[in-house]
């Protein structure tokens, strides 16, 4: 048995429920460490960031599930839907952390900041973008839109994608090597999309 | 007027030991002191009417949270990585329009200097703020012995290059070296001190050992770490992070809330050490030091010469 074989095996196996409990723990865990000092001296910030990059990641996650199943025959396809609402949950967090506690509350910077400051206008549509994809990611609303729409629909985590590659681009000072290669993974993986299938060119 | 009174307290009567070798750092404990290395030399200092009374942050939070790219672009990184940099022997060499040119060693250019003890608020670029009791000298009383010639406009700093040292050097992460640079007039302010210590110790060699500049009302870039050069000059020299991005960073970079930079509103500032649920504070022109500084830019748009 190839270990190709071996993965899809463990995959029908395994539910995905422990991926939503263990991807709640984590924020759990992390404000707790910010709350108790082990995020060093400037925790909201810590908070902040570590929050942003596991949505990061688990984004860039979730575009591998597709690419995994066509190039590799990898199927993961039952964990995406966790993966991507986890990661709503990640930046929905990120953002309370911006809004309550990096800023507290003070509404007037908040507005100019989404208005004037790209990368944080950016965060915002990646942010936006995430919306209907959460509500949509339940049996009925696949259902109520229609397998069609809805798949149409799901090219919205393109622009979350792109939008949070971004936004971690834009908001570095000086050119360290981490987001580049974030947005380098992302470009990436939205290229492999538009590869045609074989079964097309045959045709 | 400073007070000039060498005061037969020492530094942990200022601040006692257990106010800041605070609760986390006790935790943290061993680790903490091996980064720290052997405890460093205790200075002789004055203390100065210039000095807030705010509360100074511990020296935790500032031996612990350092921009310092020579040394790695985490706020973390050069408290661990700045421990391998030879601060001794140190040379600065001061040139341009000067009377006295050379190559100045370290104790030459503190030899007869008066330490004094100054808190200053410190305010980053990013939003984020301390109070540092910094041990220093005004940068006027050097500029006075070197002699200043009256063509001279600028001065212009430079930090240590030694990628063997400075790992952060070994990536173009900025354009080595790191460049700053003063208008005379700011530089001669009696403000402007260069800093060899802080909480009454030798500098801490992640905060810019063994020399270094403050300038409490620019923003925190400007006070160039671990000193190698002044030149004096007649043209606004190049400064680092100016020429990585000048529309974000001008040459004065003073603390102004009502000049945002394009990724950070200046308006507010998080200060450091306040916890999960500090919030933030308003920030103030000129960090504060709007009655000393204010008449250095009087006609100057600060608007455009942000
Ligand atoms: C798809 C949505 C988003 C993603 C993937 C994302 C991701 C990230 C990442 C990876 C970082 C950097 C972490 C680090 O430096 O280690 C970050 C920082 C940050 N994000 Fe987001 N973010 C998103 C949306 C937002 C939104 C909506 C806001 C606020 C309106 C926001 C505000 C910030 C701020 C203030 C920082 C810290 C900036 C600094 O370093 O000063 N982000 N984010």
């Amino acid at each position: 048995m190839t270990l190709v074989d071996r993965i899809n095996q463990a995959a029908r196996r395994l539910p995905a429920w422990p991926i939503y409990i263990g991807g709640v723990l984590l924020p759990v865990w992390l404000f707790w460490q910010a709350a108790s000092g082990a995020l060093g001296v400037d925790p909201i910030k810590a908070l902040e960031d570590r929050l942003g990059l596991w949505g990061l990641k688990l984004i860039v996650a979730g575009l591998c599930v597709t690419p995994l199943r066509r190039f590799a025959r990898v199927n993961l396809i039952k964990y995406r839907r966790s993966i991507g609402l986890l990661a709503f949950l990640y930046i929905v967090l990120h953002f309370l952390t911006w809004l309550l506690l990096d800023l507290g509350l003070r509404w007037e910077q908040a507005l100019g900041d989404i208005i004037k400051r790209p990368f944080i206008t950016v965060g915002m549509v990646g942010l936006l973008a995430m919306i209907p994809l959460a509500l949509t990611s339940n049996d009925r609303a696949i259902r109520w839109l229609g397998s069609a729409r809805w798949q149409k629909l799901q090219k919205l985590a393109y622009l979350v994608a792109l939008s949070g590659g971004v936004h971690f681009l834009w908001l570095v000072k000086a050119w360290p090597l981490e987001p580049f290669l974030y947005l380098g993974a992302i470009l990436g993986l939205l290229a492999v999309r538009v590869i045609p299938k074989r079964s097309r060119l045959a045709a | 007027m400073p007070t000039k009174f060498i005061p037969d307290l020492n530094w942990s009567d200022v601040t006692p030991k257990a106010v800041f070798l605070n609760r986390r750092q006790l935790i943290a404990g061993a680790a903490a002191l091996s980064v720290a290395g052997p405890a460093a030399a205790q200075l002789d200092y004055v203390k100065s009417d210039y000095s807030t009374d705010e509360e100074p942050n511990d020296l935790s939070d500032i031996r612990g949270y350092n921009n310092f790219y020579e040394f790695g672009t985490g706020k973390e990184e050069p408290s661990v990585n700045a421990q391998k940099l030879t601060v001794d022997p140190w040379s600065v060499k001061i040139d341009g329009m000067v009377d006295k040119p050379g190559d100045y060693d370290l104790a030459d250019i503190l030899s007869g200097v008066t330490l004094e003890e100054r808190i200053y608020r410190l305010r980053c670029v990013e939003a984020w703020s301390m109070v540092v009791p910094w041990i220093g000298f005004p940068l006027a009383d050097l500029l006075d012995r070197i002699g200043v010639q009256s063509s001279a406009k600028y001065v212009a700093f430079e930090t240590l290059v030694r990628p063997e040292e400075m790992i952060g050097q070994r990536y173009p992460v900025l354009d080595w070296p790191y460049r700053e640079g003063l208008r005379l007039d700011e530089a001669m302010h009696t403000l402007t001190i260069l800093a060899t210590g802080l909480y009454g110790e030798e500098m801490p060699k992640q905060n810019g050992a063994p020399i270094r500049l403050v300038v409490p009302w620019k923003y925190g870039f400007k006070s160039i770490k671990s000193i190698v050069r002044i030149s004096l000059t007649d043209q606004m020299p190049e400064t680092t992070w100016n020429m990585q991005n000048p529309r974000e960073y001008g040459f004065y970079s003073n603390v102004n809330p009502n000049v945002d930079h394009p990724r950070w509103s200046q308006a507010s500032e998080r200060r450091i050490g306040g916890g999960l649920f500090g919030g933030r504070q308003d920030t103030l022109m000129f960090n504060g030091y709007e009655e000393h500084v204010a008449g250095l830019y009087a006609g100057q748009d600060l608007t455009k010469d942000y």
